[in-house]
C-alpha cells in the first residue's frame, strides 16, 4: 500500500488520510490540512487496484468499521467523515 | 486561498441537465457551484472506471449488481436529504440546508454494513413476493426504488419521471 507523504511545516502530529479521489467531503479534508501546513500521508483508495485496493480498503476498516470515507488517523484518534472541529481539536489548530 | 479549478466541458453541461432535472423533480442540487461540479467530474471518472454513475464518495465494488443502491441518485438520497438536509455526498440538499438550518458537513453512512462489505443484496422479501395485492388488479404496480414514485402499467418506465434513476431500479410492489 503505497502512500504519498505530503510536506508541511506542522508536523506535531502523526497524520493518515484515508480518501477518495472522487469524494467532495475528501476534498475539504485535504484543503483543511494543506492550507494548515499539515504533513500528512494520503492515499485514495479508488485509485487503488487489485491487492492494494484490498488492503487499503481492509485498514480502514480496521480504523472505522463502517469503512467510509474520509478515514482520518491522528496519531492513536481515529476520525470518520470530515468533521472539521474534531480534526482541528487534534491537531490543535 | 483556493486556486480557481477548471472542469471539463462535459462536467459543465452534466452540472446543467442534472440541476434541469432535480428542480423539474422537486429536488435542488447543492448552490456551491466548485463543490458540485467535483463531484461531477468524480461521477463521470466513476462512469469511465466502472461504466455508471457510482456515487463519488463511497468506494466502488465495480460490479453493477454489487453497486446498484449507490448508483446515483442512490437509494438512501431521499431519507438523508429528510434528516440531515442533504444526500451523503451533498450533491443534493433541501432549501432547509441552502439556509443553513442544518449543520453542513459529512453525515452518517446510511448505507448498510453488511452492503458496505459486500456489496447490495435484495432483501428477500421485497425481491421475492410483493406486498399481496387485489387479485383484480388490471395492472402491476412498479415502484422507483430511489424515489418511491409509483405506477401501474404492464413493465416499469424507460426512466423514472420523477428522479430519472433507469429501468433496472424499479421494483414490482403489488
Amino acid at each position: 500500500m503505497k502512500l504519498t507523504h505530503v510536506p508541511g511545516r506542522n508536523a506535531k502530529h502523526r497524520v493518515t488520510l484515508y480518501a477518495l479521489a472522487t469524494c467532495g467531503w475528501c476534498h475539504r479534508t485535504k484543503e483543511l490540512l494543506n492550507s494548515n501546513q499539515v504533513q500528512y500521508e494520503y492515499i485514495d483508495v479508488d485509485k487503488c487496484q487489485g491487492e492494494e485496493r484490498a488492503e487499503a480498503s481492509g485498514k480502514v476498516r480496521e480504523l472505522n468499521p463502517r469503512g467510509s470515507f474520509p478515514t482520518v488517523q491522528i496519531d492513536a484518534e481515529v476520525v470518520a467523515g470530515f468533521d472539521e472541529e474534531r480534526i482541528r481539536e487534534l491537531l490543535e489548530l | 486561498m483556493s486556486v480557481a479549478e477548471r472542469f471539463s466541458e462535459q462536467a459543465l453541461k452534466t452540472c446543467e441537465r442534472l440541476r434541469q432535472e432535480a428542480e423539474a423533480g422537486g429536488y435542488r442540487l447543492n448552490p456551491d457551484k466548485n463543490f458540485v461540479l467535483r463531484l461531477i467530474e468524480g461521477l463521470l471518472e466513476n462512469q469511465r472506471r466502472y461504466g455508471y454513475f457510482c456515487c463519488p464518495c463511497r468506494l466502488a465494488f465495480g460490479e453493477k449488481d454489487k453497486d446498484v443502491d449507490v448508483i446515483c441518485p442512490c437509494y438512501y438520497r431521499d431519507s438523508d436529504i429528510e434528516e440531515f438536509g442533504a444526500c451523503y455526498c451533498a450533491l443534493y440538499v433541501s432549501d432547509a440546508w441552502i439556509a443553513g438550518e442544518k449543520k453542513h458537513g459529512s453525515i452518517p453512512e446510511r448505507r448498510p454494513a453488511k452492503f458496505m462489505r459486500d456489496g447490495f443484496s435484495e432483501t428477500p422479501a421485497a425481491a421475492q413476493s410483493p406486498t399481496p395485492g387485489p387479485q383484480s388488479l388490471s395492472y402491476p404496480v412498479w415502484r422507483c426504488k430511489v424515489c418511491g414514485y409509483l405506477c401501474a402499467r404492464t413493465e416499469p418506465p424507460g426512466k423514472c419521471p420523477i428522479c430519472k434513476a433507469g429501468k433496472d431500479r424499479f421494483e414490482r410492489f403489488m
